[in-house]
C-alpha cells in the first residue's frame, strides 16, 4: 500500500457515547436494545413544547476526558442547533456544540507497528465536543414504507476530532485504537463497537510529498479496526489511481462497503447541507468552575500513557509488553496486582504470562481477565515457583491448567499433587545421564563429531527418563561437562 | 357577577354564597352566547371545565382552597393541555392533542383553577391582529369591526368581553401588552425566565414569556402568583423564590421616578394615543409620582434586530413540524422531500412561512455574521439603554401601541405596517425586562388606549402596584364593551 511517491494525510472523528444512565437532554433510559421507541421521551420524539435539560454526566465525562488528553476544557462552552430535515431527526434539529466546544486541543500518543519497525508518534487533537445522537431509520418490514425508532434520539456523544497528522491507515488504526482503550479507561464509554458506541469517521486526502493538502473524501460510520483500515486503504488506493489517470478527487462524504470493499459516494460537496448553526436558545452556556475541573481530575485513574512509561521504566518492560498491559485498566489493574504479589523482579515472566498463556485462554473462552479463574495472586505464585526453579517451565503450564480448571486451587499443592517439583539432586541427575550416555552411543558420536543437534536428542532422553522433573538448563550443563564439551 | 374582582370571587366561593360549578356554568353560557361573533376561543371543554369545577367545590368545603380555587379562565391555545387539542391556531396542529400539561397549565390545575378553553392567536404567535390564524380572526368586543391586536387577541377578547374573568398569554414582542391595549384590558408580561416555557409551544425561545391577562393589576398579580417559580424543565427559567406578586399593592406612589423616553414620544404615535398617554402621565403626577425624561438610543433598532432574531429562531423551532411523527401530513405526495414541503406548505399559514423564510435566510452560511450576530449585538446594545434610564427612574412609561385597534384587513396585505405596530413594546423582549400594559382612556371610535409600564428586572411587584394605584384612583379598567 505504501507508496513513496505519495504522501496519505488522514484525520479521524470518533463518535464515543458516553456511558450515562439517561440521555443528554431528557431523562429517558439509554439502555441498548429496547423494543422501538419504548425509551423515547416527549423530549426525545420532539413533541411541541417540550425543552432540553443537560444532563451533568455528560459534562463531567466530557471534563474527564479533556483532562486525559492535556486539553484545555472549555469554562464555557456553547450549544448550538444544527438544522437539517431528516425523519430520524425529530426536532429538525440536532443540539451539539459548534463554535464553542467543551474540550480543545489535546493530544494522545500511539505506537504503531510491530517489532523493530514500530515507532512511537503522536497525534495532535483539535476538539471534542458534546451533542446528541439521532434516531434511527429502518427500511425493511414497513411494506415499502419506512421506520422510525427514536431510542437512539438524544443520546449522548462526545465527537473526538483529530488534526490531520496521521500518514496511513496503521497509524490511524493505532490512534483509533489508543483512543478505544482511554475511553473505557477513563470510564466515559463502554466501548462497544457493534453496539455503536464508538464509531469512527475518517477524512483521507493524498498529496505528492512536499504539496499542498490534497482534496479529502470523508468515510462515514465505520464500526471496527478491520473496516477502518480496509476502507482508508482503499480510499488511498482509489484517489491515488483516479489522479494518475488524469483525474480529480472532489469533495465528497463516502460510505464502505464490507462486503465489497470498495467505498462508494452517499454526497457530493455541492449536496453538502448548510446547516444554518447558531447558539440553541433554550441552553445556557456551559460553565465549569475550576472547582469542578480539580475535583475531576482528582478522581481520574493512573492514565495508560504514564502506566506504560512507569512499567518501562521501573519493571524494564517493552514498549510492546507496556502497550499491551496498558491496552486496558482491567489487563494493568491485574498485571500490576501479580507484580505486587512476585515480586518487582518477576514483573516480566508476569507479563509474559499474563500476554501468553493467560491470553489465549481467556481469548479462547471468550472470558474477559476479570472474570479470570486463575487470579493475579496464583498467577504470582506460579510464576515465583518456576523462578525459584522448584519447577520447569513446562510444569508451570500444568499447573496453569490446574489452576485454571479447579477454582481457587494452590500451587503448591498442585505441584505437590502432581508430583512436580524439578530434580534439583545433581547426583541423582548425573546418574541418568551416565545411563542414557551408555545408552545412545550413536547420538554422542554425532555431538562428538560437530552435530549439536544431536544433544536436544540427549537432553530429551534424560529429560524424559526423569519424567520431566530434570531441571532443562542443568541436563545441558550436566551433558556437556561430560561430553567434554 | 362577571363584574366582580378574583379577590371577591374567591370570598364568595370562601363563604359559600357561590359554588365553582354555578360560576363555571355562567362563563361557559357566555362563551356559548357570545363567542360565535368575537371568535376569541377555538376550543371550549365544557366537560373538563364541570369536572374540574366540582372538584374545586370539594375542595372549598374542605377548607383547602387557594385564592384561584374554583375560578375560571381560559389559556391561549399556545400552552399545551393533556387531552384537550393545542392548536397554535394553526392547520398543522388542528387535531394534535398533547399527551401533556405545560407548567403553566399544571400550575393552575394545581391550584384547582378551572380551564374553560383555549383561546384564539395568530398562528405559532406570530402576529399583531389575530388575523393569522386557521380558526378565523377574533373580532374586538369594542367594535367587531376592528382586530383585537395579537398574538394573544384570543385572551384579551375573553377578558374585555368577561367570557372569562382571567386568561393567559405569552409575549415574544408585544403579544400580551398590546392586545390587552387595544381591547382595554390590563396585561403582564413578566422578566424572561420567571415563568417556565415548558409546555409553551415555542416561537422565539430567546424572546418567548409566558404572562397574564386580567381586568385589574390585582387580578394579573394573583394569575402571576400562580403561574410563576422556578421550573427545571426549562433551563432558561430563573432560580428564585417563589413571590407573592400582590405583596406591594396597596403602597403609595409618592416619590415615584417615572422615565419618559424621549424617543418614544417624539413620534409615529397617533394623536389620541398621545392624548390618553399624556393624561395618564398627570395622573401619576397627582399621585405624587415625578417624570424624568430618559433615553433610549437604540431603541429604533428594536424592530430590525427583532425581525433578524425571531424569524431565525422560529424557523429551528418549526422545523420538528415535519409531518413525521404528529401534525398534518399532505395525504399525497412522492418522495419524503415531498412530504415535508407539501405537508409545510399546507399545514403553515403565509406570516409563518414568511417567518421561516427570512429565518432561515438570515441564519444561512455568510449571512449569519452580518444578520444574526449583528442583531445580537444591537440586542445587548437595547439592554443596556434600558438598565442606564434605571438608573434614573423606577419605572418607565409610554404608550404600548401607536394607534388604537384598527379595522380588520386594514393592515393584513402590508407586513411592515403590521411590525410597526409592535415599536414600543419589541425593546422590551429584546432586553429581557417585565413589562405591563393598563387600559388609561380612549381614543378615536371610544377604542381603548393603553398604557405600557416596564420595570427593571424582577420588578413585578412594583410594576403591577403602580398600576394598581392608577386603577384606585381611575374607572378605565371597569369599562366593559358593550356586547351581550
Amino acid at each position: 500500500m505504501s507508496r513513496p511517491d505519495w504522501e496519505v494525510v488522514i484525520g479521524l472523528e470518533i463518535h464515543a457515547q458516553l456511558n450515562t444512565a439517561s440521555k443528554i437532554f431528557s431523562g429517558a433510559t439509554t439502555a441498548f436494545g429496547a423494543e422501538a421507541n419504548a425509551q423515547a421521551s416527549a423530549v426525545d420524539i420532539a413533541l411541541p413544547g417540550v425543552l432540553p435539560v443537560l444532563n451533568k454526566g455528560a459534562v463531567e465525562r466530557a471534563i474527564r476526558f479533556g483532562l486525559a488528553i492535556d486539553a484545555e476544557v472549555a469554562r464555557k462552552s456553547v450549544f448550538a442547533r444544527k438544522n437539517y430535515f431528516y425523519p430520524d431527526l425529530p426536532k429538525g434539529y440536532q443540539i451539539s456544540q459548534f463554535e464553542l466546544p467543551v474540550v480543545v486541543g489535546g493530544q494522545v500518543t500511539i505506537r504503531v507497528g510491530e517489532g523493530d519497525a514500530a515507532y512511537d508518534k503522536t497525534v495532535t487533537l483539535t476538539r471534542a465536543h458534546l451533542e446528541e445522537d439521532a434516531g434511527k431509520s429502518l427500511h425493511e418490514d414497513f411494506h415499502g414504507m419506512s421506520g422510525i425508532d427514536l431510542n437512539r434520539a438524544g443520546t449522548p456523544l462526545l465527537e473526538i476530532v483529530s488534526e490531520p497528522d496521521m500518514r496511513s491507515s496503521a497509524e490511524a488504526v493505532a490512534y483509533a485504537r489508543a483512543l478505544h482503550t482511554l475511553v473505557r479507561w477513563i470510564d466515559i464509554c463502554d466501548g462497544n463497537m457493534q453496539e455503536g458506541s464508538f464509531r469512527c469517521d475518517a477524512n483521507v486526502s493524498v498529496r505528492r510529498p512536499g504539496a499542498e493538502l490534497g482534496t479529502r473524501r470523508e468515510i462515514k460510520n465505520l464500526n471496527s479496526f478491520r473496516f477502518l483500515q480496509q476502507a482508508i486503504d482503499y480510499e488511498i488506493q482509489w484517489q491515488i489511481e483516479r489522479i494518475e489517470d488524469g483525474g480529480r478527487v472532489e469533495q465528497a462524504t463516502v460510505l464502505f462497503d464490507p462486503d465489497s470493499g470498495e467505498t462508494r459516494m452517499m454526497r457530493s460537496k455541492e449536496d453538502a447541507h448548510d446547516y444554518r448553526y447558531f447558539p440553541d436558545p433554550d441552553l445556557l452556556p456551559v460553565v465549569i468552575s475550576e472547582d469542578w475541573i480539580e475535583r475531576t481530575r482528582a478522581a481520574l485513574p493512573e492514565l495508560p500513557g504514564a502506566m506504560r512509561a512507569r512499567f518501562e521504566a521501573d519493571w524494564g518492560l517493552s514498549a510492546y509488553d507496556a502497550i499491551t498491559l496498558t491496552s486496558s485498566r482491567d489487563a494493568a489493574t491485574y498485571f500490576e496486582a501479580a507484580v505486587a504479589a512476585a515480586g518487582d523482579t518477576l514483573a516480566k515472566p508476569c507479563a509474559n504470562w499474563i500476554m501468553g498463556e493467560l491470553a489465549a485462554r481467556l481469548n479462547k473462552a471468550e472470558r474477559d481477565i476479570t472474570d479470570s479463574p486463575v487470579g493475579p495472586a496464583q498467577l504470582a505464585a506460579l510464576v515465583r515457583r518456576i523462578a525459584d526453579g522448584t519447577i520447569s517451565n513446562n510444569a508451570g503450564k500444568k499447573v496453569f491448567d490446574t489452576l485454571w480448571s479447579e477454582a481457587g486451587a494452590d500451587v503448591d499443592a498442585i505441584i505437590e499433587a502432581q508430583g512436580l517439583k524439578q530434580m534439583n539432586d545433581s547426583g541423582a541427575l548425573e546418574a541418568i545421564v551416565d545411563d542414557v550416555l551408555a545408552a545412545n552411543p550413536k547420538s554422542v558420536e554425532e555431538f562428538r563429531a560437530g552435530k549439536e543437534k544431536a544433544l536436544n536428542a540427549l537432553v530429551g532422553q534424560v529429560m524424559k527418563a526423569s519424567r520431566g522433573k530434570a531441571n532443562p538448563t542443568q541436563v545441558n550443563e550436566v551433558l556437556r561437562s561430560k561430553l567434554g564439551g | 357577577m362577571i363584574e366582580a374582582s378574583l379577590k371577591d370571587l374567591a370570598a364568595a366561593l370562601r363563604a359559600g354564597t357561590l359554588s365553582s360549578v354555578e360560576l363555571t356554568t355562567l362563563f361557559l353560557d357566555r362563551i356559548d352566547a357570545l363567542n360565535p361573533s368575537l371568535n376569541a376561543f377555538i376550543t371550549v371543554d365544557r366537560d373538563g371545565a364541570l369536572t374540574a369545577a366540582r372538584a374545586a367545590d370539594a375542595r372549598l368545603a374542605a377548607g383547602t382552597a387557594g385564592p384561584l380555587t374554583g375560578i375560571p379562565l381560559a389559556h391561549k391555545d399556545v400552552f399545551c393541555t393533556e387531552g384537550v387539542r393545542t392548536t397554535c391556531a394553526s392547520r398543522m396542529l388542528e387535531n394534535f392533542v398533547s399527551p401533556y400539561d405545560a407548567h403553566v397549565v399544571s400550575q393552575l390545575k394545581a391550584v384547582g383553577a378551572v380551564m374553560l378553553g383555549k383561546t384564539n392567536m395568530d398562528e405559532f404567535a406570530m402576529g399583531s391582529s389575530n388575523e393569522n390564524t386557521h380558526f378565523g380572526p377574533t373580532k374586538n368586543p369594542w367594535n367587531t369591526g376592528r382586530v383585537p391586536g395579537g398574538s394573544s387577541g384570543g385572551s384579551a377578547v375573553a377578558v374585555a368581553a368577561r367570557l372569562a374573568p382571567i386568561a393567559t398569554g405569552t409575549d415574544t414582542g408585544g403579544s400580551v401588552r398590546q392586545p390587552a391595549a387595544l381591547t382595554g384590558v390590563t396585561g403582564i408580561k413578566p422578566t424572561y425566565g420567571v415563568v417556565s416555557r415548558y409546555g409553551m409551544i415555542a416561537y422565539a425561545s430567546s424572546l418567548d414569556q409566558g404572562g397574564a391577562f386580567g381586568r385589574s393589576a390585582e387580578d394579573c398579580a394573583l394569575l402571576l402568583s400562580a403561574m410563576a417559580g422556578f421550573d427545571p424543565r426549562d433551563s432558561t427559567s430563573v432560580e428564585r423564590e417563589t413571590e407573592d406578586y400582590t405583596r406591594d399593592l396597596g403602597k403609595p406612589l409618592a416619590g415615584l421616578r417615572i422615565g419618559l423616553p424621549k424617543e418614544f414620544f417624539a413620534e409615529g404615535m397617533d394623536d389620541d394615543v398621545r392624548a390618553a398617554t399624556e393624561a395618564a402621565l398627570d395622573q401619576y403626577r397627582q399621585l405624587g409620582a415625578t417624570t424624568v425624561e430618559v433615553s433610549l438610543p437604540n431603541a429604533k433598532l428594536a424592530i430590525p434586530a427583532y425581525y433578524v432574531i425571531a424569524p431565525a429562531e422560529a424557523s429551528s423551532n418549526l422545523s420538528r413540524f415535519d409531518g413525521v411523527r404528529y401534525g398534518h401530513r399532505a395525504p399525497e405526495y412522492g418522495d419524503l422531500a415531498d412530504m415535508y414541503s407539501k405537508s409545510r406548505a399546507q399545514g403553515f399559514g403565509a406570516e409563518v412561512k414568511r417567518r421561516i423564510l427570512v429565518g432561515t435566510y438570515v441564519l444561512s452560511h455568510g449571512y449569519y455574521d452580518a444578520y444574526y450576530l449583528q442583531a445580537q449585538k444591537l440586542r445587548r446594545l437595547i439592554a443596556e439603554d434600558f438598565i442606564a434610564a434605571f438608573t434614573q427612574c423606577d419605572v418607565i412609561a409610554g404608550p404600548t401601541s401607536p394607534t388604537v385597534a384598527w379595522p380588520i384587513g386594514e393592515k393584513s396585505d402590508d407586513p411592515v405596517q403590521m411590525y410597526l405596530q409592535d415599536i414600543y413594546t419589541i425593546a422590551v423582549n429584546l432586553a429581557g425586562l417585565p413589562g405591563l400594559s393598563l387600559p388609561c382612556g380612549t381614543g378615536a371610535n371610544d377604542l381603548p388606549v393603553g398604557l405600557q409600564l416596564i420595570g427593571n428586572y424582577f420588578d413585578e411587584a412594583r410594576l403591577l402596584n403602580v398600576a394598581h394605584g392608577f386603577q384606585q384612583t381611575t374607572d378605565w379598567h371597569r369599562r366593559m364593551p358593550a356586547v351581550g
